[in-house]
Formats: structure tokens, sequence, C-alpha cells
């Protein structure tokens, strides 16, 4: 007796509700294996990595504060997903918003009621014009966009680098190579001063319904949904592949840059070189834990947004690398992946010659 | 006398579905053995099994009296068991002799195989230049490549599916000639078809399939077509009702002098296509495939733009360069030959494959898709069309091919529009359904319509076609009034012969 | 004079990181898998080799370490995309993140003190020769270990009955399974192959060029040598010439800031990626050229049927 793999008549719906579960147990699996390996009783450093950071209301502060970013970008990123585009340069996305808005918020004098508003306009249309790029060469000049919006993630890094050792270091800053402080209208406001969670959130929520409503309901959606499963079947029925391009990469960029601004405008408060860490790559593994889909997203958001926290927890208590966050990151995709093909194959029992 | 080769008792079933269902039969040394049946009657998959390229889930497969084990493609081959398949098994992008040495079992020497082929070739006259790359060699030239690759293996026993669909009727002649010169030495044939002429011409005998199992066993030289096609396709043929056509008085859709280069590496120019379509007529493309069909479809359809507006005319207005959407806004209609992946997305539901072009029949409003109307209209056209689906929320894939081919019909049909492209309206899609589709393109003609039907089913074309165009190497012959032509003109207009200056349904003289 | 022969050397040692990986990527590519994990395969490779040279191994096993770390990184994406049918960037975006998780991981025990560079060769005589010498014989063996392997994986694919099972499976899946080959163990070949290149690559940054270990120290060097394939239209000769020529553009860019230029250095190291970019816009252009090299199956799924 042994086991052939065969094709589903149908996707299984059950085990596209299981396999995000499934993926999560084997991850937690893993990774108390790793624990015990290492010699750390693997309960113990399980509580600590995913129960100890929510287990104050700082801590909650902390989840959604990083959620927030890697939802918001999921949800974008989604969007060309579906469309076969593959924008895996938010990074370098989310880093121009940030440096728009931060050049914004210091250097541009506008009245303190409009400031912010002009540094999330700036955020967004700078990280559009990141992924402008790579749109405007693949839609026109059939250059791919995988390594374009890579290598622009890389420019944009080096750029940041540049303002914040030269042009935009602050004076005062004892050599430290950032921003001077951005001013407080330029910052978005607390809900409590004493925890760091912003107003910036209220864009993740607005996102996630609008990636819900495109995707689910419009017909702008539709067409990339089949542009993205059938490229053939989008030219046939007269779909523009050039606007499922232009689509896909803008709304990434549009929600990478602000991710930026709010960064910059929000936890951080200036331009760094630790702007980012890592949301930009760490979205596109909520987006594919999220299968594509809103709501998906946000627990995909959540669960990325606990292994960072949890990362930092174990440094903190454990003395473990913050790397564990992202070997916890791609095996909970592995995962994932694996147990998606699930859903259109299935185990059978045969008899065997 | 041991038989070469003895299936007993062969069941394989898919999810949804028994492909082949309690056969058996048996086929002597140097017999000449036809299967035959309708599409979708299990014959490919039955020969996959025989080749071992798909496991029975039960039964025998006896090869000269010994039981075969553990089946897979490489011990048919070592047991003498060669296959050519009816779409090739070539590599486009490499050399014919290089593909002949992927499936030959000796030394990787391409100057000694090179010699090996010519020589076989030349006995069996079926001439390759084994240097050539695949890409650019004909169908015809492809299957002889295949057969020849074949007959390196000196095979005890050759499978050939459906081997004439994609040949002119003189090149089958050929083909026949070199079949029975095999049997001759020996080499049992199994010739699976659907081709009754065909089986009769050529086989000594015959095993009909029909839903997946033995309908029936004949000698096909002592039995009637009749009787040989009341097995395949049970008691009822289907008759076609059709009415003389009634073409308009000026063209629909109107072709000049399209030229376009390949639109990739692999393709066909166009050159110098004319033709006009008219209200109420169809007109039919005869062809053997990859002579320019498909750019031709797609330069039609708009899924392949022109630089010059004028070269294509819908109603007397330049469309050359319009997007396929454009183009349908005006009243064009289109069914692909791939129905998964271009006419629908396979993993969608019928209710959204519904929306991928009826979006304009009112099934999006305000930028949003009504889902309730695209429901409706799926629902519509599965009741009209008597497609057997699992409700509009089954996934395209999950239909068989005539399935979703009446979908994709009736989703084009239900926008009622004013020309109608159809590639290949009935391949692999069963007799009932066939006649069903076929019906349903003359009504929509008769009804005011243009059809053009891209085919390379003769006997389809000369069925519904009212006028008959053939394509050969991307030009496109003049227009053949189907009443006074034949297959042998056809024929020899598919292989580039010139048109003979006594021919009978001269261009134009149906029109103006 | 001398500056030429310093750049012409330094182009070649700067490329042949990106030859290794760049080559074996061009085989996974060939079969038909596109692996975007080759990021995390170099850093496996690099953080593997030096913990190998700090743990007292000898030069060539912890090179070899190094190849193989890869190959056995390369295998998580391998069942994966082949086993399970995944999406193949996703599959291989997952090992970039994963690799670059695992060597910091392993790493932090590494130290920042440099180690003794992996040794030049001197043949007496050849490499005493003026110009010449410097230029051609005086590499360590890695570089010439690359060269090697351009030749080898030219005459394999293009040579060899194998070669050309792998081209075929690359254009099309399913006939090759139809006459009988096995294409998912070949490409399971191919991807572990691609893997150790990947490794041996990753393994000459830290134990020859830099020599150093730091986090993330490929610094985009696996997704250049993706580029590079798609540069090279899937031929090794370009490869070879691509690879060069991106060394030669990092070498440049070094003696630019060595020779203080007055342009931030961070402009200066963006360079190589803008250029990546403005070529792979050259070549997208010519896509009869792309159409007629191109691996036609590349990250399609294939599953046997049956």
């Amino acid at each position: 007796m042994h086991f052939t793999i065969e094709q589903r008549p149908q996707p299984s719906a059950a085990m596209r509700v299981a396999a995000p579960i499934i993926a999560t147990l084997l991850t937690l699996a893993v990774g108390s294996a790793f624990f015990a390996a290492l010699g750390y009783a693997p309960l113990a450093a399980l509580h600590a990595f995913f129960i100890q950071p929510l287990s104050s209301a700082n801590g909650l502060s902390e989840w959604l504060l990083k959620a927030s970013p890697l939802i918001l970008i999921g949800c974008g990123l989604a969007v060309g997903f579906r469309g076969n585009v593959w924008n895996i340069g938010a990074e370098g996305q989310l880093i121009a918003g940030a440096i728009a808005a931060t050049g914004v918020g210091l250097y541009w004098p506008a009245p303190d009621a409009l400031l912010l508003p002009l540094m999330i306009l700036a955020g967004i249309v700078a990280g559009m014009a990141w992924a402008a790029v790579p749109a405007f060469l693949r839609a026109r000049m059939n250059t791919n966009e995988v390594l374009v919006t890579l290598m622009l993630t890389y420019v944009a890094t080096l750029l940041l680098s540049w303002l914040v050792h030269g042009p935009w270091r602050d004076p005062a800053g004892f050599n430290y190579p950032q921003t001077a402080l951005l001013p407080p209208a330029a910052m978005f406001s607390y809900f409590d001063p004493a925890y760091r969670l912003n107003t910036s959130i209220v864009a993740t929520v607005i996102a996630v319904v609008a990636m819900w409503l495109f995707t689910d309901r419009s017909f702008l959606g539709y067409k990339m949904s089949v542009s993205g499963a059938a490229p053939l079947a989008a030219r046939y029925a007269g779909f523009r592949e050039s606007s499922a391009i232009w689509i896909g990469l803008l709304a990434g960029g549009a929600a990478a840059g602000f991710a930026g601004v709010a960064e910059a405008a929000g936890p951080l408060g200036q331009l760094s070189p630790q702007i980012s860490p890592g949301y930009g790559f760490a979205a596109i593994i909520v987006a594919f834990i999220g299968r594509l889909n809103a709501f998906g997203i946000v627990l995909g958001g959540l669960l990325m947004s606990l292994l960072f926290l949890g990362g930092e927890q174990v440094q903190m208590t454990l003395g473990l690398p913050s790397a564990l966050t992202r070997i916890f990151q791609g095996i909970l995709l592995f995962f994932l992946l694996a147990c998606d093909f699930f859903i259109f194959y299935r185990l059978r029992r045969s008899g065997g010659h | 006398m041991t038989p070469r080769l003895e299936l007993r008792n062969i069941s394989k079933r898919y999810p949804g579905v028994v492909a082949n269902d309690d056969i058996s039969m048996a086929i002597a040394p140097g017999e000449i053995h036809a299967v035959l049946g309708e599409n979708g009657a299990g014959k490919s998959t039955l020969m996959k099994i025989i080749y071992g390229a798909v496991q029975a889930d039960s039964g025998e497969i006896v090869c000269d009296g010994n039981r075969i084990e553990r089946h897979d493609p490489a011990t048919s081959r070592a047991l003498g068991i060669e296959m050519v398949y009816q779409h090739f098994a070539l590599f486009e992008s490499v050399s014919v002799v290089e593909n002949i040495a992927l499936s030959a079992r000796m030394p990787f020497d391409l100057d000694a195989l090179s010699r090996q082929v010519v020589e076989l070739s030349e006995r069996y006259g079926m001439p390759v230049d084994p240097r050539r790359i695949v890409h650019d060699l004909s169908v015809g030239e492809r299957q002889r490549v295949e057969i020849v690759r074949c007959l390196l293996q000196r095979p005890k026993l050759l499978i050939l599916d459906e081997p004439t669909s994609v040949l002119t009727p003189q090149a089958v002649e050929k083909l026949f000639e070199t079949l029975r010169q095999l049997s001759a030495e020996g080499c049992s044939i199994v010739y699976i078809s659907h081709k009754l002429d065909e089986v009769q011409a050529l086989c000594d005998s015959a095993t009909v399939l029909r839903g997946g199992r033995v309908t029936g066993t004949a000698e096909p030289r002592k039995t009637t077509s009749l009787e040989l096609a009341r097995m395949m396709v049970g008691a009822n043929l289907p008759e076609m009702h059709i009415e003389p056509a009634r073409p308009s008085p000026a063209p629909i859709l109107e072709v000049k002098n399209l030229s376009a280069d390949p639109p990739h590496a692999f393709g066909t120019a166009l050159r110098d296509v004319s033709l006009s379509v008219h209200g109420g007529e169809i007109v039919g493309i005869a062809g053997v495939s990859g002579n320019g069909q498909a750019e031709l479809i797609a330069h039609l359809s708009g899924e392949l733009r022109h630089r010059h507006a004028e070269a294509i005319r819908l109603e007397g207005q330049p469309v050359g360069r319009l997007d396929a959407g454009e183009r349908r806004r005006r009243g064009l209609a289109f069914v692909p030959e791939e129905r998964l992946g271009r006419g629908a997305v396979p993993g969608h539901s019928l209710r959204d494959n519904a929306v991928l072009t009826a979006h304009r029949a009112g099934l999006v409003r305000g930028g949003m898709v009504d889902r309730g109307r695209a429901a409706a209209f799926a629902d519509r056209v599965i009741s009209r069309f008597k497609v057997k689906a699992n409700g509009s929320g089954a996934a395209a894939q999950s239909l068989s091919g005539g399935n979703l081919q009446k979908f994709i019909v009736g989703r084009e049909m239900e926008l009622a529009p004013k020309v109608l492209l159809v590639s290949q309206p009935t391949w692999g899609v069963d007799v009932g359904a066939s006649a069903f589709l076929r019906q349903t393109l003359v009504d929509l003609s008769r009804a005011g319509a243009a059809i053009i039907v891209v085919s390379e089913e003769l006997d389809e074309l000369f069925e519904i076609c009212d006028r008959l165009l053939v394509i050969c190497q991307g030009r496109l012959s003049s227009s053949l009034d189907r009443r006074k032509t034949d297959r042998e003109e056809i024929g020899l207009l598919m292989t580039g012969g010139t048109e003979s200056s006594t021919h009978k349904g001269s261009a134009g003289a149906l029109h103006h | 004079m001398d500056l030429f022969v310093a750049i012409f050397a330094g182009t070649v040692i700067a490329a042949t990181p990106l030859v290794f990986a760049a080559l074996g990527e061009l085989v996974v590519e060939k079969s038909g898998v596109l692996n975007l994990g080759i990021e995390g395969m170099m850093l496996m490779g690099a953080a593997i080799a030096f913990g190998a040279v700090v743990a007292g191994y000898s030069m060539p096993v912890a090179i070899l370490a190094g190849g193989l770390a890869g190959a056995a990184t390369s295998l998580l994406f391998g069942v994966l995309a082949l086993t399970f049918l995944t999406n193949q960037y996703a599959a291989g975006l997952a090992l970039a993140i994963f690799g670059s998780g695992v060597s910091a991981f392993l790493g932090r025990g590494f130290g920042s003190a440099p180690i003794d560079a992996l040794d030049r060769i001197h043949i007496p005589g050849l490499s005493d020769i003026p110009l010449v010498g410097p230029m051609l014989f005086r590499f360590d063996p890695m570089v010439y270990l690359a060269l090697a392997m351009f030749v080898a994986i030219s005459w394999f694919l293009y040579r060899t009955k194998s070669g050309l099972v792998l081209r075929t499976i690359g254009e099309s899946p399913q006939t090759a399974h139809a006459i009988g080959y096995p294409v998912i163990k070949i490409r399971y070949l191919a991807v572990l192959f691609g893997g150790l290149m990947a490794g041996l690559g990753g393994a000459y940054l830290s134990v020859a060029y830099t020599p150093l270990w730091v986090e993330n120290m490929t610094a985009g060097k696996g997704w250049i040598a993706l580029a590079l394939v798609v540069f090279a239209t899937w031929r090794p000769q370009r490869v070879l010439l691509g690879a060069w020529l991106f060394g030669g553009m990092t070498i440049l860019q070094l003696q630019g800031q060595a020779i203080g230029l007055a342009v931030p250095s961070e402009l200066l190291s963006a360079l190589p990626y803008l250029a990546t970019i403005v070529v792979l816009v050259i070549i997208s252009q010519n896509r009869q050229m792309l159409a007629l090299h191109f691996p036609a199956s590349l990250a399609k799924p294939f599953r046997p049927a049956g």
C-alpha cells in the first residue's frame, strides 16, 4: 500500500481555512525544536516569543503599531500580486516615502495645519514615483519588474544613507547619521501619550476596506485578477495588461510610501538608516500568508508583527539574536506554501501494483 | 498465435469521470488494429495506458505472452512499443536529430545518428532533414520526424493517435503506404481515429469505444460505415438543419491586404490576407495547423493590433488598431481554440467567467461587478446551452471540454454578436455536443450574424460553411463556394498548390 | 599601467562570486525553474565557510562546506517548488529571507575580525612576467575554478545528452515527461547544483574577497546574479561577460572613491544597481532573442500527469 497524490476535482474550502492554521502550528513545532536544540526550554522560549510581548497594554500598542505598516503594504502589494505584478521593492518605496515626507516636514515652510497632510501627500507620491519606474519599464519596455524593484531598493537605501550622513544630517546630533527631529505639527497624534500607537493606523483600516472592495467587488479588481490568473484570457477579453501593471505597482508604491511617512512621523520622529526593520520585505510574506485577501492580510500582518516583537523580546530576555525573526518568517512562509498544496491536491491511498 | 499485445479488463477513472471501463482487446503481430471512437470516448487514455504514460487503476497488459508488471514509457520502449502522439512530443527549440537523440538508446553521437535518420527516412519514403530546428518544420514534417524516431527503435508495436488530423488528404495516403509497409514487415499497429473512411481503408480489425467502454469489434472492410457509426455514437445520429444562406448585401467584416510579422519567434507571418464576411453566412478557414490561423484570428479578434486601422473593417469602420475590448464593443465576439486559460479563467467560477466578456451586458454597474446579475447570466447560458455543470459557482476547470465549450459559445452568443469568430468549435467535444454546437452556429448565422469558423476538420467545414478559404504559410486563398469545391481541391491548397485554372468555385463568384 | 592592472585584476576578483552564483542560476533556469533565493543561499555559503575557517578547518574544506550549505538551503526551495508546486517567486523569496536569518543567526559567534584570506597562487616564472603575470597568473584558485565551471557548464549544456535533456525540460516538461525523462528528479539536481554554486559564490565572498563575516554581506549580489542571467539571455558566455562588466563597475566605483572623486560614495555605490537596470532595459528590447533562448517553462509549476 502506498499513497499517491491526486488533484482534487474542486479546491478544498476546508483546507483553505485550515492551511494557515496548520502552517502556524508547524512553525511553532519547529520553533520549539529549535529552541530545545539551542538549550532553552521550548515552552518558556515560545512564551517569551509569542505571549510575553502581548501581555501588557504597551505590548498591544506595539503589536498594532508594527502590524499597521505590514498590513498596509501587504494590501498594496497583494493588489499587484493578484495581477501577476511582482513588486518586491516595497522596502525601497517605503524609504522613498519617508525621505519625501521628512524633507517636507523639515524644510517646507507650510502652516502647521497643512504640514502633516502635505507630508502624507509627498510620501505617497514619492512611493508611487519609486514604483512608477518599474511600472513604466515593464509596461513600455518589457523589463522584468522583480529585478528593477529590487535594484531600486538598494538605490533608495543608498540615497537615504547619503542624506542622513550628508546634507540632512542633524548638526546638533552628535554626528549620528540622522536628521533633526520633526516638529510636533509634523507628527501623527497619539491615542494616548503613554503609548506609541498613533492615528496613522486609520489609514491602514481604510486601506483594508478599500482593498477588499477593489479586489472582491470592483470591475477593475476583477480585470486585475484575470490578468494574474490567465494573461491570455485578459488579452482575449481586451483587458489591457499595461493597466494591470500600473495599478499593481502604484498601489504597492502608494501603500509603502504612506508606511514610510507613518514611520518617520510616528515612532521615529526623524529619518535615520533604521527607518524600516524590513517591513517592505516582510509585507510580501504577509500578502502571501493572507492569501492576497484583505482580511487574510490583517491576520497575516498581526502574526508577522508578533514575530518582530517576539524577536526583540527573546533578544532582551534570552540574549538570542533578532535574526530569529527572519528565520521564523521564512519557516512560516515555507509551511504555508506547502500547506496550500493540499487545497488543490490530496493524498489518496492506492492499492499499488 | 500469441497476440503481440493483449489488454485485459483495463479500467481508469479520473475525478468525476470514468475514462476507461473494463476494456479488453488483442492485437496480433503485423495486424493494423483500429481503436475507433468519438472524441471523449477514452481512446487517448487507453493508448497512454498501453504506452505506460498513464497507469491503469485495474486490469492487465500482456505483451508477447508476458504480463507487464510495473508499467512506464521506458518499459514499453524496452518491449518495442512506440507511440506517435496526436500533439507531438517534439521540442521546438532544438534540431530534429537532437530530438531523436533524446529517445534513442545509443551513444550520444549526433553525426552517426543523422546518417541513420536519413537512411531510415529514405527507406520508408519520409524525407526529413536531421539538422533543421523543429520550430521551422511544418506539421506534416514534424509527424514524419515522430514516426522516424519511433522506427529507429525497430518497434514491434506502433501506436498512432489521430495521426491524420493535421495532414492533407494527399499526405494521409502517403502515410498509409508507410504503415502498410511496416505491417508487412511484421510490426503491429494500433491506429486511433474517429474517421470511418480511414479505418476502412487501412485497418484489419477495429475495437470501437463509446463512453469509455467497448461497444463492439468489427472487421472494418466488411462492415458498413453506418454500422460502425452506430457503434461509435449510439443509435441516434444527430441530424443538421441548414437553410440556404441569405447573405447581407454589404460585408460586415472586411480584411484588406493584411500583412503582419510573426508575433513571436515561433509564429507565422501573415502575407497580404484579404477576406470579407457578410451577415447571414458562415465562412470557413481550412488549413494545416501552424500556417497562420492563430495569427489571423488574433488579428481579427484584436488580441493583436495592427499598424493600419484600414486593414480590418467592421461594418465599414476601420478597426485594425483597436484592441479586443473595443472591437467587442462594436459587436464582435470570439470563441478561441484554447478554452482553459484563454476563453475562460480555469480557477474562476462560471459566474466570474461570464463577466469576462459579458460585462458590457449590464453585469457591471458603477464600476462594481453585480454578482447577482452575473450569476443570472451564467445560469441563463447554462440552461439554454444545456451545460452540464454544478451551477454557476462551478470552476471552469471542473467542466468537461465539451461543456466548457458550450458555456463559452453560449456566453458569446448571448451577447448577440454581429460578427462571431470561432476557432476549432468542436475540438475534443463529444458527438452530441458537436452537433448541437454546429447547429447553434448555423442558426446564429441565419439570424443575420457573420461567422468565421477556423477548423482543421474538413468534414466540419464542409458541413456548416457556405464558403471556404484555405490558409497556407500565412497566405489566404480566394474564396471557394462550398457546393462547388471538394476535399481534393482544398487539400491541394492546404499544401500550397495553386488553384487550378479549371477549378470549380471561382473567387468572389458568390457575391457582388 | 599599474592602475590598469589593478583594475583588471580587481574586476576579475569582484566578478568571481557573481560568476559562481549566476552560472548556477543559469543551469537552474535552463531546467525551467526560477529560484529567486540566491541571496539566501549565498549568505548561507558565506557564513558556513567563514565559520569553518574560524573553527580551524582548512580552506578547501571550508569552501566545500560553503558550497554544500548552499545546496542544502536550495533543497528547501526544491521541495516547495518541485514537490509542492508552490509559486516559485514566493518560495524563492522565502528562501532569501530564511537564508539571511539563519546565516545571521549562525554568524553571531564569528566575531568581527577578518581571517587570513585564501592564498593566491604563485607559479614561478609565469606569475612574475610583467603585466601578464599579475593579470593572469596571480589569482586565488577559486578564480580559476569559476572559469573552469564556466567551461564545464558550457560544454555540459550544449555538448552532452544530459545538457540537451536539461534544456528540453526547460522548454517543455510535459513533452520530456511524455518521452520518459524524470523531469522532477532532473530539476531537483539542477536546483541543488544552483545552490552549490551560490554557496561557493558566498564562500568566496567571506573567505577570499573581504575576508570577513558581516550580516547580509552579499549586499544584493544574489539579486544581481539573477539579473545577470536575464542580461545573458540564458547563455553562459554572456553570463561571464556580464559578471565582468559588473565587477568592473564595482572596481571603478571603488577606485573613484579612492582617488577622492567629488561625488558622495553612496551615489557611486548606487551605480552598479542603476547600471543593472539600464542593461536589463536594453536586453528586454530584443524580444526575438529573448524568445529563442528563454526556457519556455520558466517558473511554471509542473506535475507529471497520470
